[in-house]
């Protein structure tokens, strides 16, 4: 058994055709407008946004185990500061939907401090509390339409854009752009010397504590930074409806428990499972929306078998089965030239 | 040798990729008294964990009493009459004293051994029934366990490093003490490091290495040469 | 008055509170188990109070004799079925489960009661009250806060007083040595959680009695027993009792300024305690 026979690579053949596609892909989205109708790509806007939100819960619970159930809190934060910025503050929409990136940064700051008192499953109810007190604040400032919220005026939607058609291609190409940003910085971040901490901390919170990986305040980034992507997302979601309520914006259901749906059933802990997630959501959606309450409940089942039979999801099988990563993390040994021991 | 109340057979475990013991054969004949010893991390406690139920074994590698326990719960192993004084004690730190006992007694065998029967062989025990068990010395908690492993009547009782981490003179008092308790016509595992105590009780010993049964003999006629090279390899 | 008035009124539904939270803190210490179900759970709990009235005429006090076996019963199978098969080192599975599993009884009851909002008739109890030195106190609140010191009284005994009580202990401690003992720590969790959710059946059918309920409440239920148990301290039954009063009071003072502010009111007051005391008042337990 020599050394040399062996390579070490993040890269793999299945990686670099993914990327070739992933490249063909987006350039065909980029051109959506000129050959989708207008509801698919209200349909394909939105399932961008909801693989944003997936790809960014999954770096929080699926990376840095802080499993958090509020993250309508920033949802609706950012929903609500593009209505705030726009409407109060007179700023151009797309201003507002960096600064509520920035406003949600600096909010989580003080939120992170109290709630990262809390330990586990704690954490989680306690990230609730939070997204119930942004949504009782919320409906007591009058300004912005109290419990029963706002329309965006016809003027700040115009200045987006004059024409309908232009205005809806805006708003895809945002949505577009913002899961391609989200996708490839978490993405980024995770091969970064931070998010090698990050693993390390999942795998072994103690050991990677005794390696000097300040645990706490890497946490916090990624709090931080999740938070000012879901504010900015959820600025979006807000700039597409039009109409901002408290009980929209900081709905549990639509912003925090299909986004655990998504990225369980594809496969929390990958980056390739938020994707496949939001595939699946979707076609379920499309097909089943019709039974209501059946198609949630249908959902949740789904979801407790697949956390309980296969924990790392479709993407997970997948991966056992045919040793993929399409996201190369990891570094992969390989045996090159003949073995004559093994 | 009398018939075996316990018999291992082929016996293997792992944690996770980690394989520990590797086709371990042993016997514990009815009323023997059999010691194990070997190294650390010459797979002893593994051993008995398997044996208690905590490990999950393959079929048909544990008998009790022609029994195949293998694939068993510890709970259910614990009621077919086996108890464990695990290593390190291990009492229940939120039960009393008294409490501690009482839940020995949870599997619901009968016997010689009830709470009156263990106060009168630990009566320090009997002073400080209400106490916290955190609040005693290590001796005393050694006999809690030894009094909880008791109170279940157990017909093999498994003694898991007893004289680890307690004072020479209280490792002498609770070898006293053990003819007295194994004397009732149990049979007993003695899992020790040291070797003369070891051998000072049992009739038989195994020795443990690196996962493999390195020796078996009778206690007595053992030698110093034989168990050093069992334990530690040498040839 | 008013001020005393609304301290004194806080305090009484600070006994509802508890009871949400009793059976929270009582899973959390056997088996360090949280359960997002938990507010679905007391909801259900109403619902099935709502189905043994209108079918049986009974009243819906003396409901409470079918509603706690049955929940019991639906606690046991729900742990041995389902929830023991997430416990481990890992928070995930049980999170992840309770959540989904929150998600199938809020629609499930959604399919079967529809989204109107509904209330247990228990007719003079509703409204009769006695006047105490100038302030009304209403026989429900007060029968409400009899229930809960009752009910927190009969678990502190059970933990500490009976076989049961040390078995759950004992698994809590070390479960390898407890299951050496004969015990099967998977029925023994499926025996706490069967308790968990009889005292959820009482605080549910006594939330059905005292204000309107429909299927979407659970959530907030489950975060005010939760408020409730940080508040008084992880592991500590009677602590869940003052958090609870803590929790009433600061709410009930809260809608004393603006009506919209009494929910909100409980939330602040939670996470001021959070940042001074964050371990909670009287904490038995690290979480």
């Amino acid at each position: 058994m020599n050394l040399q026979d062996y390579s070490v690579s993040r890269s793999s053949k299945a990686a670099r055709v993914a990327a070739i596609l992933a490249a063909i892909a987006l350039l065909a989205l980029i051109a959506a407008p000129w050959w989708a109708g207008r509801a698919d790509m209200r349909l394909m806007g939105e399932l961008f946004l909801y693989l944003s939100l997936a790809t960014l819960w999954n770096l929080m619970a699926g990376y840095a185990g802080l499993v958090s159930v509020g993250q309508q809190a920033y949802v609706g934060f950012g929903g609500y500061m593009l209505f705030a910025l726009t409407m109060l503050g007179g700023l151009h929409p797309l201003a507002a939907i960096a600064a509520a990136g920035v406003l949600g940064a600096l909010i989580s700051i003080p939120v992170a401090v109290l709630i990262f008192r809390l330990r586990g499953a704690y954490f989680a109810i306690g990230t609730w509390v939070i997204a119930e007190v942004f949504r009782l604040s919320f409906a007591q400032i009058t300004a912005l339409g109290g419990g029963s919220g706002s329309s965006l005026p016809v003027a700040i939607v115009k200045s987006l854009a004059s024409g309908r058609a232009m205005r809806e291609a805006l708003s895809y190409w945002l949505a577009l752009g913002a899961a391609a940003l989200v996708v490839t910085a978490v993405y980024l971040f995770l091969r970064s010397r931070q998010g090698l901490a990050l693993t390390a901390i999942r795998d072994n919170e103690l050991a990677a504590g005794s390696l000097g990986i300040d645990i706490w305040r890497t946490k916090f980034i990624v709090y931080v930074v999740t938070s000012a992507f879901t504010a900015m997302i959820g600025a979006l979601i807000f700039l597409q409806k039009l109409r901002i309520s408290p009980d929209a914006a900081f709905s549990v259901n639509d912003w925090t428990a299909f986004v655990i749906f998504i990225v369980v059933i594809g496969g929390i802990g990958t980056i390739e499972g938020p994707i496949i997630g939001t595939l699946v959501f979707f076609a379920l959606r499309e097909t089943l929306a019709d039974l209501g309450t059946t198609y949630l409940i249908v959902l949740g089942v789904v979801a407790i078998v697949v956390m309980l039979r296969a924990p790392k999801g479709i993407w997970g099988l997948v991966r056992s089965r045919y040793d993929l990563q399409l996201f190369p993390l990891g570094y992969r040994v390989k045996h090159i030239g003949q073995s004559k021991e093994n | 040798m009398p018939d075996p109340i316990l018999q291992t057979r082929g016996l293997n475990s792992h944690y996770g990729d980690f394989q520990a013991l590797y086709d371990v054969e042993l016997d514990v004949g009815e009323g023997e008294v059999l010691a194990i010893i070997g190294a650390n991390g010459a797979g002893k406690t593994t051993l008995m964990r398997s044996i208690t139920g905590l490990m999950t074994n393959g079929p048909g590698q544990i008998h009790y009493r022609g029994q195949d326990i293998s694939r068993l719960r510890a709970d259910e192993v614990a009621e077919l009459g086996l108890a464990m004084v695990p290593e390190g004690r291990q009492l229940f730190p939120s039960l009393s004293v008294k409490e501690n006992l009482m839940i020995g007694a949870q599997v619901g065998r009968t016997g010689p051994w009830d709470m009156q029967a263990v106060y009168d062989l630990f009566p320090i025990l009997e002073e400080r029934k209400d106490q916290a068990s955190t609040s005693l010395s290590g001796g005393q908690q050694q006999m809690v366990a030894i009094g909880r492993a008791l109170m279940a009547n157990p017909d093999l009782i498994l003694f898991d490093e007893i004289s680890l981490g307690l004072a020479p003179i209280i490792i002498k008092d609770i070898y006293e003490a053990l003819p007295g308790i194994i004397g009732e016509g149990m049979s007993a595992i003695i899992v020790e490091q040291d070797i003369t105590k070891a051998l000072s009780v049992s009739s038989r010993v195994y020795c443990l290495q690196e996962g493999r049964v390195s020796l078996e003999s009778a206690s007595d006629t053992v030698s110093r040469e034989d168990i050093s090279r069992a334990y530690f390899g040498i040839e | 008055m008013e001020w005393l008035n609304a301290i004194v009124q806080g305090t009484l539904l600070g006994g509802l509170y508890a009871l949400f939270a009793a059976g929270l803190s009582l899973i959390f210490g056997v088996m360090r188990l949280v359960n997002i179900a938990h507010g679905d759970l007391i909801v259900l709990a109403a619902y099935l109070g709502l189905t043994v009235t209108t079918a049986t005429g009974m009243h819906p006090m003396a409901a409470v004799v079918i509603v706690v076996p049955a929940m019991a019963l639906i606690g046991y199978a729900l742990q041995r079925g389902l929830l023991n098969q997430t416990l481990g080192d890992d928070i995930l599975p049980p999170l992840l489960v309770t959540f989904g599993l929150s998600v199938i009884i809020q629609n499930g009851l959604l399919e079967v009661y529809t989204a109107d909002p509904q209330t247990l008739n228990a007719g003079a109890l509703e409204t009769a009250s006695v006047a105490v030195g100038g302030v009304a106190l209403g026989i429900l609140p007060l029968l409400t806060f009899g229930i809960a010191i009752a009910v927190i009284w009969g678990l502190q005994w059970t933990f500490y007083h009976t076989a049961l009580g040390r078995a759950f202990r004992a698994v809590s401690d070390n479960q390898d040595i407890a299951q050496l003992m004969g015990l099967n720590r998977r029925h023994i969790f499926g025996l706490a959680m069967a308790l968990a959710l009889g005292v959820t059946a009482i605080a549910g059918i006594l939330l059905g009695i005292r204000t309107s309920f429909d299927p979407s409440i659970g959530g907030g239920r489950l975060i005010f027993g939760f408020e409730a148990v940080i508040i008084g301290g992880l592991g500590n039954l009677w602590g869940t009792l003052v958090g609870g009063v803590i929790l009433g009071v600061a709410q009930t003072i809260g809608a004393k300024i603006d009506p919209g502010w009494q929910v909100l009111a409980g939330h602040i007051a939670f996470l001021v305690i959070l940042a001074v005391r964050p371990n909670g008042l009287f904490p038995r337990i690290s979480g």
